[in-house]
């Protein structure tokens, strides 16, 4: 076990367990915000470097602080570690940092982005940026690529976070599309015109942080913010058939993986939960989603249940990270 | 993104090529010839018309058994692989600090008019393309252009003449592997 | 003259080949170590001769391999790397390519000591004429008992190989390497664990340069005392430079750590001074990414001494007035260089070569080489210049590998140094001389 203080507050955990999910186990207030991170993807995290924290105590046997702030989610505890979130001047400033780079190349077009109001970027500019940008030049742009008649990819809009791309390698057994070129250059994509074509590709849609992979048959039907998540389930051969549906009145518009108070998806679902099954009776109904993550939802249409009243704060299950795997 | 054109003939490697490829595996521990990717996409432009096309690269997907997504996402990093067609010669001139003190900036416009194609393009008859690079490690013999697999240093306009006139025959697209001599493995 | 270690042999004909590179004294370090010491003797000379990696970061020889993991029954791999694309940098290729056998040897007598089953020399794509030149030595030790199983009757089985990148500096950074050589793409890898616990295929490796590898050869033929002696204090023995830019001399010269700045760049046995008779005007010692000093600082240390060709000497001062030895790329400007312009050359290449994984660099690199530009077209603000400062301090530091340091560095030293060069650009722009700046092609097209 080790004991690690964040922010002022302590915690013992155990020993693997990274400073990532020692901050969400204390709670919302200490934990890091992260885009590249996703707890139920091996390898995941270290990209995008929006949760990077100060280690002003590496533990009690060598009690010397960390030289450069470190990327939380890739970074284990050790006992007696001091680390700084937001208490930690130079923690804020990277991340204004990290966010402005983030926006440096994203379009400006959240008004007619399927993902706003669930985006991890709007909250992460909201909330950890600064307000005005500083870059006269011409944003880069990519061509929209169409990868079926599910999937819409939006490259101009990705912030290569690596989710999509482990999420193919890791539940799925022919992945299609990755990253090319390289540098300010990458791009999500397939290279020749492709389809990706595989009874878990819809999950692709779910882990993406922005709205650079979307559903085809939920784009433009409706702000997400109009529409209320309901937690359901079927029995499915293929996943566990745990899903949220997101209604518009009577309607299904949407299905997609629960996510966690993190936005998180908990269990990746099929393609036949989320592409074929929308109406209302191919599921037993539990009740209403919880909402807490994303501001705009919650705040527009109904009952908020308070940040983390609702959820067992421990649950959060640390994830061994194993590395030179994963692209 | 690029659309794949059914292609007149099938891309193979030939069984020297093959032959090759069985060699440069077996460098590497069993169930790791994912090694042999880079040496191997080498082997294919050199063969393949000096450029990957999305055919070859499936072919060094089929060969090393790979996906062909990982084909393409190590091939679009490197530099070096060409994903267009690329002229018999390709001319590429370094202009990183050291070039650039000794006048790597004039040795392009000079090549540049020479040829009458700018940065990054093909002369029309495909004999020629021109790209600026960076730092090819003969900073100290600057400036200096790479053709093939030859490096040309110290360069003067004379001088780029005189190599440019001497290439205007020559297919350099696999000189590169020529020199290159594996047998003893 | 100074002590030469490495380059002593260099001028005699035929030192490419075998035999006289035997004749000569050649792999003696190889007898004497499979046949007269273990494995940890060797590492121990390595560690009394206080050799330091020549790669750039200068972390102590004989400590690295004494880190590497050997757990039962799993492969250990002696990579070492050939990739050598920092700017201002020409040694290795110098050294590979005149006398291969020296790294061959030194490859062999590395790999014994640290019990490794096989070693690979990744060498940069563009280097592909050596590629030939180090396959000739290596099969040339083959045929003499060098290499291959049971190398001398002692029992040690080593095959060495030769792997060709294809054009990417990052795969200089060991991971990236180690990544590249598994034929991925060169994306560094996310630390801890470091290659001597899980490298190449995920097993103990330990990354060393060619010219590193290269010094290990005399340390075992002479002893790593005998190697610590020559040199100054923590910088012993001797180190390749490659020098560049506006001098009378450009070359690769084997120097003892110690000599003076000034002695190298004016002295005939070096650079043999400035070219055309002109005034020094600034230096960047140890290839792109340390940061450039103005004459009066690369000559002189903060406390107003000579400043010497040394780790320590060169980074007196700190980054306020210091720099660094790093790979040992020693690219030297006279008075007509603009500063502001040659900041955009390196801006363009750590542009073009971040492998884009992280965002501050993948992002930041390509908006200095975009506000740079901008300034050289006569565009640009005072603004732009805090915003270029402000942009390298958010890079700094907070990337996954070294890389977006480097992108930094140049442009922090750049400023610091040379502000009022930045400010001339703004103030002056209607006069400013009409030059083509060359932004990166990635994919050629067709006329
Ligand atoms: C971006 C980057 C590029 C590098 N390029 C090289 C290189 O070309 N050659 C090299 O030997 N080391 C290079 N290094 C340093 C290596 O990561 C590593 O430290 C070195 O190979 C270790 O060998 P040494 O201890 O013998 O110096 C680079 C590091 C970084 C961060
Ligand atoms: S498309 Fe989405 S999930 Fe994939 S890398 Fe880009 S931002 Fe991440
Ligand atoms: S710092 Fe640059 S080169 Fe290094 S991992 Fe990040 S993006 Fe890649
Ligand atoms: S969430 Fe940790 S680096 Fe992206
Ligand atoms: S700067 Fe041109 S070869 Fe190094």
């Amino acid at each position: 076990m080790a004991k690690v203080t964040i922010d002022g507050k302590t915690i013992e955990v155990a020993d693997g367990t990274t400073i990532l999910q020692a901050a969400r186990m204390i709670g919302p207030d200490v934990a890091p915000p992260t885009m590249c991170y996703h707890s139920k993807l091996k390898t995941s995290g270290g990209y995008c470097r929006t949760c990077l924290v100060e280690v002003t105590k590496g533990s009690e046997k060598d009690p010397r602080p960390m030289p450069k702030l470190v990327a939380s989610c890739r970074t284990n505890v050790m006992d007696g570690m001091e680390v700084g979130n937001l208490t930690s001047p130079k923690v804020i400033e990277a991340r204004k940092g990290v966010v402005e780079f983030l926006l440096l190349n994203h379009p400006l077009d959240c008004p007619i982005c399927d993902q706003a109001g669930e985006c991890h970027l709007q909250d992460l500019g909201y909330e950890h940026g600064s307000a005005k940008t500083r870059t006269d030049f011409e944003r880069r742009t990519f061509e929209k690529i169409s990868l079926g008649d599910k999937i819409q990819l939006h490259m101009t809009r990705c912030i290569l976070c690596y989710r999509c791309v482990k999420v193919a390698d890791q539940i799925t057994d022919n992945r299609v599309h990755g990253v090319l070129n390289r540098g300010d250059h990458s791009e999500i994509s397939t290279y020749i015109e492709n389809v990706i074509d595989n009874d878990f590709s819809g999950n692709v849609i779910d882990v993406c942080p922005v709205g650079a992979l979307t559903d085809k048959t939920f784009r433009f039907k409706s702000r997400v913010w109009f529409t209320k998540p309901v937690c359901a389930h079927r029995n499915c051969d293929k996943c566990s058939g745990k899903v949220h549906l997101w209604y518009k009145g009577e309607e299904v518009l949407r299905v997609t993986g629960r996510k966690d108070q993190w936005g998180e998806v908990e269990e990746f679902i099929c393609n036949t939960c989320r592409f074929d099954k929308k109406k209302t009776s191919d599921w037993e109904i539990d009740g209403p989603a919880p909402v807490n993550r994303h501001s705009v939802i919650s705040a527009n249409h109904y009952q908020t249940l308070k940040m983390g009243s609702e959820f067992k704060l421990n649950d959060v299950k640390p994830l061994s990270i194993t590395e030179g795997e994963g692209s | 993104m690029l659309k794949i054109e059914p292609m007149e003939n099938e891309v193979k490697f030939n069984s020297e090529s093959l032959a090759v490829i069985e060699k440069i595996v077996a460098r590497y521990p069993d169930g790791k010839h994912k090694s042999a990717l880079i040496p191997v996409l080498h082997l294919a432009q050199a063969e393949f018309e000096g450029w990957l096309s999305p055919a070859a690269m499936d072919e060094v997907a089929r060969v090393l058994n790979l996906k062909p997504i990982e084909v393409y996402e190590v091939a679009s990093f490197y530099t070096m692989f060409n994903l267009n067609p690329v002229g018999k010669c390709l001319i590429e001139v370094c202009r990183t600090s050291s070039c650039w003190l000794r006048g790597a900036n004039e040795i392009v416009e000079h090549i540049e008019k020479k040829l009458n194609i700018k940065d990054g393009e093909t002369t029309a008859d495909g004999m020629f393309s021109l790209k600026t690079v960076e730092c090819l490690g003969s900073c100290g013999t600057a400036p200096m252009m790479m053709i093939g697999a030859q490096f040309h240093e110290n360069l003067t306009y004379e001088k780029v003449d005189t190599i440019l006139d001497s290439c205007k025959t020559e297919n350099k697209r696999k000189t590169y592997f020529d020199n290159v001599n594996i047998e003893h493995y | 003259m100074g002590k030469k270690l490495l380059l002593a042999y260099d001028h005699v004909p035929g030192i490419k080949g075998f035999e006289v590179y035997r004749a000569n004294g050649g792999y003696k370090s190889v007898e004497k170590a499979v046949k007269t010491m273990s494995p940890d003797a060797v590492v121990e000379e390595v560690k009394k001769s206080g050799l330091r990696g020549r790669g750039g970061a200068g972390f102590p020889t004989g400590m690295k391999w004494s880190f590497l993991a050997k757990p039962e029954g799993v492969a250990r791999y002696l990579v070492c790397n050939a990739d050598e694309s920092e700017p201002g940098t020409f040694k290795d290729r110098y050294l590979m390519s005149r006398i291969p056998h020296i790294l061959v040897e030194g490859m062999i007598t590395s790999g014994f000591a640290l019990g490794a089953t096989a070693g690979y020399i990744y060498i940069r794509g563009e280097y592909f004429y050596i590629v030939s030149i180090l396959e000739k030595a290596i099969e040339e030790a083959y045929a003499n008992g060098f290499l291959g199983k049971n190398i001398l009757g002692s029992g040690f089985n080593y095959d060495l190989y030769v792997h060709v990148g294809a054009g990417a500096y990052i795969c200089g950074e060991e991971t990236a390497l180690l990544e590249s050589l598994e034929g991925k793409r060169g994306n560094p890898r996310i630390k801890p664990p470091f290659p001597a616990i899980a490298g190449l295929y995920g097993c103990p490796t330990v990354v060393n340069n060619v010219e590193t590898i290269a010094a290990v050869v005399p340390i075992i033929n002479d002893g790593g005392e005998a190697y610590a002696a020559v040199g100054i204090g923590k910088s012993a023995g001797t180190k390749l430079i490659s020098a560049s830019g506006h001098i009378n001399k450009p070359g690769v010269y084997e120097i003892e750590m110690g000599i003076t700045v000034e002695d190298f760049i004016y002295s005939d046995e070096y650079c043999g001074g400035i070219k055309n008779g002109k005034k020094l005007k600034a230096v960047v010692a140890g290839g792109s990414s340390v940061p450039i000093l103005p004459a009066d600082k690369i000559l002189t240390t903060p406390s107003g001494e000579k400043r010497l060709m040394s780790y320590e000497s060169l980074a007196d001062g700190g980054f306020a007035s210091g720099t660094m030895l790093g790979s040992g790329g020693f690219i030297v400007m006279d008075e007509t260089a603009s500063v502001v312009e040659n900041l955009h050359t390196f801006a363009r290449f750590y542009h073009h070569e971040s492998c884009g994984q992280c965002s501050p660099c993948r992002e930041g690199t390509g908006w200095m080489e975009k506000i740079l530009h901008k300034i050289l077209d006569g565009h640009g603000t005072m603004e732009d210049i805090e915003l270029l400062w402000e942009i390298q301090s958010k890079i700094e530091g907070n990337t996954i590998c070294p890389l977006g340091d480097a992108a930094a560095w140049p442009v922090a030293s750049a400023i610091r140094h040379f502000r009022s060069e930045f400010e001339e650009y703004v103030k002056n722009s209607n006069n400013l001389k009409k030059v083509r700046h060359y932004d990166s092609v990635n994919q050629l097209v067709s006329a």
